[in-house]
């Protein structure tokens, strides 16, 4: 019973659950569509403009978008006390954690895809530097966000108002990759500066917080 | 009716075991030890630790004193895959069907062949070809498809917390003959329940609990001092 079968099997099955009920996908997409929407009418920038602040709005509007998916991820499990059962079997907690964090970039990701052209067509951005940079930042910065978010969410499971509880705890800690996924974007946008810094940043941000979250998910899973 | 040899060891041994919820002590130092290949029921008022007890046994929480061997080992993980637990809630998901809850569920064991799972389906008396989600089920056909996900790895020892809650008398009946025909297989059981006499064909011994305590072991049922001890407040 390898820690990959059973990550694919729980993935698979939270993917089936969620196209079920899109309860995640549909929440992060609203949240997300009402913040580019208000930001657009709030500040009207010009395009030169755009292109300096539109790394911070996107990955507002991102952060605060995952939360919501974050939020759901544990719910699932709280519900009838699932994690009970897989508390009791032989299964490693890793291949949980890893489902979860997984299904999650995932989740992150196609909505990134989906609102991308929604911030170019609302804040006119054209890229200076090259695009595929923007890939990895893009990939790098929603990993940090959702390894974290998975971990803290496990965290604040048995807490009274967790809803409350993920962001306070999950911001503070995400500030460097935020710090690194909106000046990594500014500087492809812009074409200004060598993103390469922040890149790898949040590369080394991610190695760090990914073992860390390995490490200690059994401890969260099993604290009562 | 117990299949156990007297000679075999115990499966669980209970030391001293204590677990305080703050300044509260749902059990008080119990010590016992239980027999393999017998039905034990478990019985007490509302707030005697018996779920306490059965979640610490099942490794889902840990004790605040003594200590508690299951099947040999200290460690409940290194004998997860002998052990079986219903929870007082479904431990299903609502968003999928039977055979897919057990499918995930025979996974998290090693078991990869849908048979196994349509085995476990039959013999709690479901159609594996159900189509309809969990969360469309009656909810005697939860605790049904709940006793299926924890005997479908075949365990040695199965713990089953008030396993008849809400389910209707025809229903509890065929799931206390399956727990009975379970048993005959030389596995060990332990019913939490307050329905007493559902058990009183099929137990072997019946545990009573009071006040964090295990106060008296026997295989005379007392179906009518159950009864009459839940028309009492909880405590």
């Amino acid at each position: 019973m390898s820690t990959l079968t059973l990550t694919r099997a729980t993935l698979l099955k939270d993917l089936r659950m969620e196209w079920r009920s899109k309860d995640a996908i549909n929440s992060m997409l609203f949240f997300a569509l009402l913040v580019v929407v208000i930001f657009s009418f709030a500040f009207n920038p010009t395009a030169e403009e755009s292109r300096h602040i539109a790394g911070g709005l996107i990955w507002v509007a991102f952060l605060f978008a995952a939360v919501v998916a974050l939020n759901q991820t544990w719910a699932r499990e709280l519900r009838n006390q699932v994690l009970d059962a897989y508390r009791v079997s032989p299964a490693p907690p890793n291949a949980l954690f890893l489902a979860k964090a997984i299904g999650n970039f995932l989740f992150v990701v196609v909505l990134e895809c989906l609102m991308t052209p929604l911030f170019v067509v609302f804040y006119e951005l054209r890229s200076v530097g090259p695009v595929w940079q923007l890939i990895v930042v893009a990939l790098l910065g929603t990993w940090a966000l959702v390894v974290n978010g998975t971990f803290f969410a496990a965290l604040s499971i048995r807490t009274r108002s967790r809803e409350i509880m993920l962001p306070l705890i999950l911001f503070p800690i995400s500030i460097p990759a935020l710090l690194g996924m909106v000046d990594a974007t500014t500087s492809i946008l812009t074409g200004e500066a060598s993103p390469v810094f922040w890149i790898k940043l949040l590369a080394v941000y991610d190695i760090v917080f990914t073992a860390i979250c390995l490490m200690l998910f059994e401890t969260v899973l099993n604290a009562e | 009716m117990s299949r156990s040899d007297p000679h075999s060891p115990p499966v669980i041994v209970l030391e001293n075991l204590v677990k305080f919820f703050g300044r509260f002590a749902a059990l008080r130092g119990i010590s016992a030890s239980f027999a393999p290949g017998r039905l034990y029921v478990v019985l007490g008022d509302n707030g005697a630790g018996k779920s306490t007890l059965l979640r610490v046994v099942a490794g889902l929480m840990e004790p605040s004193q003594g200590s508690c061997t299951l099947l040999g080992a200290k460690k409940v993980r290194e004998v997860a895959h002998r052990v079986g637990y219903m929870g007082h809630a479904p431990l299903l998901y609502d968003e999928l069907s039977g055979m897919e809850n057990l499918r995930y569920f025979a996974g998290l064991y090693g078991i990869h062949d849908d048979e196994v799972s349509r085995t476990a389906m039959r013999m709690v008396g479901l159609d594996p070809d159900l189509a309809r989600r969990v969360g469309q089920y009656s909810q005697g056909m939860r605790q049904r498809l709940s006793l299926a996900r924890a005997i479908l790895h075949g365990p040695e020892l199965l713990l089953l917390d008030e396993p008849f809650s809400n389910v209707d008398a025809h229903s509890a009946r065929d799931m206390a003959a399956v727990l009975g025909r379970v048993r005959d297989q030389n596995k060990t059981i332990f019913v939490v329940t307050h329905q007493a006499a559902l058990m009183e064909g099929v137990a072997d011994e019946f545990v009573h609990m009071a006040a964090g305590l295990i106060v008296s072991r026997d295989e005379v049922s007392r179906a009518a001092d159950a009864a009459t001890s839940e028309a009492r407040p909880a405590r």
